[in-house]
């Protein structure tokens, strides 16, 4: 325990107690999945066994479920209801508050002269740890890094969550039915070219030499946490056992995206037959977008207080299923429920990579899952891979 | 996201029944310079903010032109002389004039439109000798709706060509009715050899860029500024997208040869 550049170590269900309270004790609120609700879903943890010890999830497109598991893996389920992106980028958020100053208390000023002092929100950024970070959504994390701070204007509430957040990964030994993050490069592993840094990278062993997690470190902190915690010495069946676990994860992927270029599909299928059929099936909910780890749109809202004296601008969640979303003096201009669903799906895959550089979609299933009626992109693109090669077929 | 700067309004004047011009000066620290095309958020406290590009700028001073239409633009219209209103910005693409060195001009410009591109029309009117001959051809529904109408015999005595023409005429117009496609036919430019920039209803951009490209202008060479919902300005909010562009970043001046495919799809 006194090996202060540890970077690989074993640790049991024992160093996953003392992780937390070793955050909470370095002044993090640690955050991370629970059962709440008949689902697993992402809170403030105290304790090693609030996390999901012992549960799965069975899932389907517009399906939910808990299911029981006899392991009693904790990590051997996948997305939830909620993302990450609730801490980071919350539902609500204060930007700024303004305050009205009348008069000059001079009396010789007799024009109506009113000031406004504007003061930023400097609310101080939590300091979250984040524990069972999947490589899904820490490629969600990095998407979302650079639509908030990566043009000319940083996000700067959010860059302060984002620099003090302690992310703990957990690769993936248990794939969904809805998942297909090996489509979008994303997981199931921590190296499949997933781009923002962590912390901590746990791997889930449960076999016949007891329940432990592989652990990698991937920063200096990381590792000085790593050193803190109840830890052997990364074995190299341990180390194989994980390795082996997340390959098979790999290969058993519930979904898949067609083998095509994506972007270059939504690119091409803007006037495709196929967004009517979704358009009668798409309530125009928004549950896909609110789910979605890196759906990032907002609105801005203005409250005020009754003297007209005080008035604060929020900035909340926003839908492009709205149809407010691109309201206009003149009318809106998505007003069909196709034209609203397509700007989501060829967002995602497509326009994208203009947009911020790589794709918006890290194939996390989640979308899929909480669609009230089970509308699956993946389904979707490879239906308009379909009608774009039977297109192809037809004029050639 | 920055905050708005509190900017005082100097002067206020009325230019059709539903728009004024505000001439806005820094109470505090001014923001960085406005370049023509851009825009700034104006917040009118309390009620919100919307884009209003800048109609000229004048050291610190900023001057807007805004049509009175819903609840943001109605407040700031009515905005009194000393009042505070908040500033963001500058935002987004420019006309870029610049790259219009040594050409003919045609200035394009449908009701309001006529706000983003007046910084063009002085810009040019100050150094005739870095272009050619300049146009701006203006449209309105109806005379009364004309801007700057106080501005326009100065620009031509200057030299420019001005064509005016209104959708309903009233019994005192004897000038051009119709839209403003039909005034090309007057303007004077080579068409191998112009830069056009059009601003107006989208309806009205689609129809003139059309127009310009079949007389001979490339497309690249047609800029259009576009309007679409922004409440951030930086880009974070995604109101603004079409197809790949977030118009407040990568516009709100684009050129034709991009909007053209994409302002094809209906409701993109
Ligand atoms: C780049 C750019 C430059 C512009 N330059 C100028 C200019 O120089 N001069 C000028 O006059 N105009 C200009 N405009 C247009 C101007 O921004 C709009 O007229 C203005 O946004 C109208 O706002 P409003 O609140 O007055 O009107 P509204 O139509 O009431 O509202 C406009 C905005 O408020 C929100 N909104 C309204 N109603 C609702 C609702 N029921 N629910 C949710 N949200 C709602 C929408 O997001 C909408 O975008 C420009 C626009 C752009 C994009
Ligand atoms: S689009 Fe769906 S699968 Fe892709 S990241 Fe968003 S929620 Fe996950
Ligand atoms: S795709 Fe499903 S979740 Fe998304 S808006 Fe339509 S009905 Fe709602």
């Amino acid at each position: 325990m006194t090996d202060r550049d540890t970077t690989t170590a074993v640790i049991g269900k024992d160093g996953v107690d003392a992780l937390i309270s070793v955050l909470a004790g370095r002044g993090r609120t640690v955050v991370g999945p629970t059962v709440r609700d008949g689902a697993i879903v992402l809170a403030e943890l105290t304790r090693g066994d609030e996390l999901p010890y012992g549960w799965g999830v069975e899932l389907e497109a517009g399906h939910y479920r808990l299911r029981a598991r006899e392991d009693g893996a904790a990590f051997a389920n996948s997305a939830g209801p909620n993302s990450w992106k609730t801490f980071l980028h919350p539902q609500r958020e204060r930007q700024w508050t303004a305050e009205r100053r009348t008069g000059s208390g001079d009396d010789t000023d007799t024009d109506s002269r009113e000031a406004w002092v504007v003061v930023p929100d400097e609310t101080p950024s939590r300091s979250y740890a984040f524990l069972g970070v999947r490589p899904c959504d820490l490629r969600a994390i990095a998407i979302q890094d650079r639509v908030l701070t990566g043009g000319p204007y940083a996000d700067r509430a959010y860059r302060g969550r984002r620099e003090r957040a302690f992310l703990v990964v957990v690769e993936c030994t248990e794939p969904g039915a809805t998942c297909f993050c090996v489509s979008m490069g994303a997981g199931p592993g921590v190296d499949g070219g997933s781009d923002a840094s962590y912390d901590l990278a746990l791997t889930e062993v449960v076999d016949a030499a007891g329940h432990r997690f592989h652990v990698r470190a991937g920063s200096a902190e990381g590792a000085a946490v790593l050193a803190e915690l109840p830890h052997r010495p990364a074995d190299d069946t341990t180390a194989a056992a994980a390795r082996e676990r997340v390959a098979a994860a790999a290969g058993r992927m519930g979904r898949t995206m067609p083998e095509v270029d994506l972007r270059a599909l939504m690119r091409d299928s803007l006037g495709a037959e196929r967004w009517n059929d979704v358009a009668a099936r798409c309530l125009t909910c928004g549950n896909c977008t609110m789910v979605c780890p890196t759906c990032f749109c907002t609105s801005a809202e203005d409250v005020t207080d009754l003297t007209g004296d005080h008035t604060e601008r929020w900035r909340r969640w926003e839908s492009c299923f709205d149809l407010e979303f691109t309201h206009l003096p003149g009318g809106t201009v998505r007003s069909s429920s196709s034209s609203r669903y397509r700007q989501w799906c060829t967002h995602k895959l497509g326009t994208w990579h203009d947009q911020f550089g790589s794709s918006g979609c890290v194939g996390c299933g989640r979308c899929v899952v909480w669609c009230p009626v089970g509308i699956d992109i993946t389904e979707e693109a490879h239906a308009l891979a379909d009608e774009r090669a039977a297109g192809e077929g037809g004029t050639s | 996201m920055t905050t708005p700067a509190p900017y005082r309004v100097v002067t206020r004047t009325v230019e059709a029944p539903d728009v004024a011009t505000l001439v806005l000066e820094p109470a505090g620290d001014p923001l960085p310079p406005f370049s023509p095309g851009q825009f700034a958020m104006l917040y009118a406290f309390g009620v919100g903010d919307i884009p209003v590009s800048v109609c000229a700028v004048d050291g610190h001073r900023l001057t807007h032109t805004i049509r009175a239409v819903g609840a943001v633009s109605s407040a700031l219209h009515g905005s009194r002389t000393g009042g505070t209103v908040g500033v963001r910005g500058p935002f987004g693409t420019g006309w870029g004039l610049d790259h219009a060195a040594g050409r003919d001009l045609l200035v394009i410009a449908g009701g309001i439109g006529l706000a983003p591109l007046r910084p063009v029309v002085l810009a040019a009117l100050a150094a005739p000798e870095r272009h050619g001959r300049l146009n701006v051809l203006v449209g309105a529904r109806v005379p009364g709706d004309l801007l700057y109408a106080s501005e326009t015999d100065a620009w031509r005595e200057r030299g420019a060509r001005v064509l005016v023409t209104v959708d309903r005429p009233d019994a005192r117009w004897n000038g051009d009715v119709g839209v403003v496609t039909t005034l090309l036919g007057r303007a004077a430019f080579t068409p191998s050899d112009t830069t056009a920039f059009v601003c107006g209803p989208e309806v009205m951009i689609r129809a003139t860029a059309r127009d310009l490209v079949d007389r001979g202008l490339d497309a690249d060479r047609v800029r259009v500024s576009l309007e679409r919902t922004m409440h951030c300005g930086v880009g974070h909010c995604g109101h603004c997208q079409l197809g790949p562009l977030l118009l407040c970043r990568d516009g709100p001046v684009v050129t034709w040869a991009e909007a053209r495919s994409l302002l094809r799809v209906r409701e993109l």
